[in-house]
């Protein structure tokens, strides 16, 4: 297994230079001149060239990106111009909210996504499975700014169950550390009241960010299972009397999963991007909203950074897919 | 007479598809005793899955049984529930060796959890206890290696060996009759020789009736007590294996003999293609393609008639209360 | 004919087509349709925050325009950016994925490694940091639309066209002499046309979300423009109270993108025989 997951690891880095040389290109080249979009709209001459300089823009582009590369060997990201800080050191302190919300959109998704697939395969072409498709089909259509919206307005403004916005509530002081993870070190503290007021902020969010994987999942489930479904396998199962729940719920699903699996990997970089929008409405205090500030101010070493850290998740979460698929198929941990 | 293990009367069945109805099964009949083993024998697409199907109650959706009974000893299956069928039949009493052990068995789990699945429901004893009886029917179907075996998946085995499981699967519960659909058809032919020697030896052994579905006549031969031949959905003629093989009487089933490249001089095919069920003609559905067709036979009803001692034969030519040419 | 019949009796699918069709009517009828044609630009502050009434069906926005107005005069924005980026992704994707599926050698490795890079790249945050260093308006958000995009076509045409190549009629093509161009437009691309469609109908829903993303963050259409982003950004200070401004238009969202989503998964199951066949 270890040699499987470094192998893996070593396909990943061209990906990830390539993800680095065209961020880089897009960034530096799209605009007819950096300096001056970064200068913004009142900017003098004077101040035009002094910003080409002090970015090294005057350079010939592989020397910059030559220097782009040193920097970022060494997890210098520069200094973010909104909040003067090392880019890196607001990334390492915001990553974790960041995590915790996507992960806890994820587990939403998957629990009620692969439940919801299977009864629609199972009532394929019949009513259930007609309704499953609209709905996770709507789940992907709406726009999860305005699904924010409205449950904020509904279940925050009017009814006053849960809170409007926040990781956690104003004049609380949450435990510092020591994993950075808001529940777990509220856990940790055996602060339950806190940890208990931190769900509370997290539920309006998660679910908003798990709606579009949660289609997903369904979708791809009810794929999964429908292929399964006209296996042979499926026929002799049924053949010599295997009741039909355990047929369905662990015989046919174990052999559907894995697409779906491929799903939830490709899925977590969309999370990533949906906590964008996600945590700017409900200020959560994680990278997404940092994004948000970032490009509203054209903080292109933030824009960078943040690029970059998705695509290293993304590629770590699909080394996980992988390993994940080889512990579902028993075929799959030989052939590797 | 002794009640037969299993006796399928005039079973008519349709399926509802996209393009309409199709007439799958039109008027099956047949017998089959105790400690005997039954070939079904027909053409690709001329009905014999879904007979199976029929007889172990996995009819696709869409599927509607026309008329006829199923009688396994002398209950109607068709009359049983799908919960009634898992309890009581399936895996149990009739139990089912697929056509290709390459898709049959599960590839996510082990052949022992498989296997354990079924026969926990059926027969009393602990786990532990159910495992040796495996290993010991491993053992008699002559799988290397048994003990270890349970533990294994099924890509790790080969076709044959795969095979082999199957029938040990199929024989774990005490059967009284096993359903095999062209068992040996995936496997190379020396393989397919030793099952099918297997199978004869654990037939005999074990007292089990065997309904041996195929489209190898040579098959047919070596294995079978009785044959019925099946045409587009219609079984046209059935009877003790030798017999028949040796002097067929329906048209078709001459014909098919005729083709078999053990006796044919030369080539010999059947002019035309079988007709689709969705749009098979009444009456009797080799008459477009026989030779001896006469003008009734497009509008005559399925009608078996004795032709010999322990022969039924649905053809015209064999009937006497028909009007003669 | 079988395969409209087919079509017609899935239901979900058919919605969808009757809404695309709605959006279409509205994009080219809008400001003969809208109640309030004139409100796509103008304002009436005497009339700001009205709740929906027979008047105003879906209320007044908080400069006293007819929200049903603006709604249905968004329609035809949304269409413009969505169809504009997909034609423009199609025109790059879908040769590049042609020269990639029949090439061998250097050049179509080198596509498909660029067009996996742009694959993984988090799609939303890169349109937004293009539409800001472009500066904030439509085009730039088509630009960039555009270019986070085309991958997709690359990638479905790149498969078909490997699938094709080693077809019998692609091998009596080339022995009968026949131009690569030829071969590649006249018959591998008809045949890859299918795939092509799906993906494009469900990029058209994908695109006015997208697209309304920008909008939403001020990223995408300006105002006075009737866009349904825009509008749900601009109801967020007055609620809870001005409940309708915010609900109509992303409702129109909602519907719009479902339209062409429904559509393109019945196109798809259509398409895609191994999904027809069922127990």
């Amino acid at each position: 297994m270890p040699g499987f997951i470094l192998r893996r690891a070593l396909l990943v880095l061209p990906s990830l230079f390539g993800l680095l040389v065209v961020c880089f290109l897009l960034i530096r080249l799209i605009p007819a001149d950096p300096a001056v979009a970064l200068a913004g709209d009142n900017a003098t001459p004077a101040q035009i060239e002094a910003i080409r300089r002090s970015y090294g823009l005057d350079q010939p582009l592989p020397v910059q990106f030559g220097r782009y590369l040193m920097d970022v060997a060494r997890l210098d990201f520069g200094t973010s111009q909104f909040s003067g800080r090392a880019v890196a050191e607001d990334l390492a302190q915001r990553l974790p909210a960041t995590l915790e919300l996507t992960v806890a959109a994820l587990l939403l998704g998957v629990g009620l996504g692969i439940p919801l697939g299977v009864l629609a395969a199972v009532h394929h072409n019949r009513w259930p499975d007609f309704l499953l498709r609209v709905v996770s089909v709507a789940g992907i259509a709406v726009a999860a700014f305005w699904l924010a919206i409205m449950l904020q307005m509904l279940f925050a403004m009017r009814l006053g169950w849960l809170p409007l916005r926040g990781q956690i509530s104003a004049g609380v002081t949450p435990p510092a550390g020591p994993t950075g993870f808001l529940t777990l070190d509220c856990l940790l503290a055996g602060r339950l009241d806190l940890l208990a007021d931190a769900l509370r902020h997290l539920v309006l969010p998660a679910v908003t960010l798990s709606l579009g994987g949660l289609a997903t999942i369904t979708r791809f489930t009810r794929a999964g299972v429908l292929d399964t479904l006209q296996k042979d396998f499926v026929t002799y199962e049924r053949a010599v009397g295997y009741p039909r729940g355990r047929l369905i719920w662990l015989y046919v699903l174990r052999n559907s999963v894995v697409a779906t699996v491929t799903q939830i990997g490709l899925l977590f970089g969309g999370l990533m991007a949906g906590a964008v929008v996600v945590e700017s409405i409900y200020d959560w205090p994680g990278i997404g909203s940092y994004t948000v500030q970032a490009i509203l101010t054209a903080d292109s070493k933030v824009m960078l950074a943040v690029t970059l850290l998705i695509g290293l998740i993304y590629a770590v979460v699909n080394i996980l897919t992988d390993l994940v698929h080889a512990l579902i198929d028993p075929r799959l941990r030989e052939t590797r | 007479m002794p009640v037969p293990t299993l006796a399928v009367e005039d079973l008519r069945v349709a399926i509802r598809g996209d393009e309409g109805v199709a007439r799958i099964l039109d008027h099956i009949a047949f017998r089959l005793e105790p400690g005997r083993i039954l070939g079904v024998v027909g053409e690709s697409g001329c009905g014999k899955s879904t007979l199976i199907r029929a007889i172990l109650g996995i009819l696709p959706q869409g599927a509607a049984i026309g008329s006829g009974r199923i009688l396994f000893e002398g209950e109607d299956l068709l009359a049983f529930s799908q919960a009634e069928l898992n309890r009581s039949v399936r895996g149990s009493r009739i139990s089912f060796i697929p056509q290709d052990p390459y898709l049959a068995l599960n590839p996510v789990f082990t052949v022992g959890a498989q296997m354990l699945e079924v026969m926990r429901r059926h027969r009393p004893g602990a786990p532990r206890e159910h495992r040796a009886h495996l290993v010991r029917l491993l053992r008699r179907v002559q799988l290397p290696d048994a003990e270890a075996a349970l533990d294994r998946y099924p890509h790790q085995f080969s076709g044959g060996q795969r095979q082999r499981l199957l029938i040990a699967a199929a024989l774990a519960c005490a059967p009284r009759l096993i359903v095999a659909d062209e068992p040996t058809t995936a496997l190379d032919v020396t393989t397919q020789q030793q099952i099918l020697l297997l199978l004869r030896e654990l037939v005999e052994e074990m007292g089990l009736a065997m309904l041996f579905v195929t489209h190898d006549l040579g098959v047919v031969a070596e294995l079978c007590d009785e044959v019925c031949v099946i045409y587009a959905g219609q079984s046209v003629e059935t009877g003790p294996a030798r017999a028949l093989l040796d002097a067929p009487l329906h048209p078709y089933a001459r014909a098919l003999l005729a083709c078999h490249p053990d006796r044919a001089e030369g080539f010999l095919g059947i002019p035309g293609a079988v007709p689709s069920p969705l749009r098979a003609p009444p009456g009797c559905r080799f008459a477009p393609r026989c030779a001896q067709a006469r003008e009734a036979c497009a509008s005559r009803a399925p009608h078996p008639r004795r032709a010999a001692p322990g022969r039924m034969v649905d053809c015209i030519l064999h009937d006497p209360a028909a009007v003669p040419a | 004919m079988l395969v409209l019949r087919k079509f017609l009796r899935d239901i979900p699918a058919v919605a969808g087509a009757l809404i695309v069709l709605l959006v279409l009517l509205l994009a080219i009828l809008g400001p003969w349709i809208a109640p309030y044609p004139e409100d796509a630009a103008a304002s009436h502050l005497l009339r700001r925050l009205r709740p929906p009434s027979a008047a105003f069906p879906f209320g007044t926005d908080n400069l006293g325009r007819d929200i049903l107005s603006r709604v249905i005069l968004g329609a035809r924005g949304a269409l413009t950016v969505s169809l504009t980026v997909v034609a423009a992704a199609m025109a790059i994707g879908v040769p590049l994925g042609l020269v990639a599926g029949y090439a061998r050698g250097v050049v179509p490795e080198l596509i498909m490694r660029v067009t996996d890079v742009f694959l993984a790249l988090p799609q939303l945050i890169l349109a937004l940091a293009l539409a800001q260093l472009l500066g904030p308006s439509v085009e730039s958000a088509m630009l960039a639309l555009t270019l986070t995009y085309w991958p997709f076509f690359t990638r479905i045409v790149h498969a078909e066209t490997q699938r094709l190549r080693g077809a019998l009629f692609v091998d009596a093509l080339q022995g009968i002499g026949a131009s690569t161009p030829r071969i590649l437009f006249l018959h591998i691309l008809p045949n890859a046309l299918s795939p092509i469609i799906v993906r494009a109908t469900i990029g058209l829903g994908f695109t006015i979300l997208v697209a309304a993303v920008l909008g939403f963050l001020g990223m995408g259409a300006t105002p006075p423009d009737p866009d349904w982003g825009l509008a749900v950004a601009q109801s967020r200070g007055y609620l809870p109270n001005a409940w309708w401004f915010a609900t109509f238009p992303g409702l129109a969202i909602l519907v719009a993108v479902l339209g062409f989503n429904l559509l393109g998964d019945g196109l798809r199951d259509l398409v895609d025989p191994r999904l027809r066949r069922s127990r």
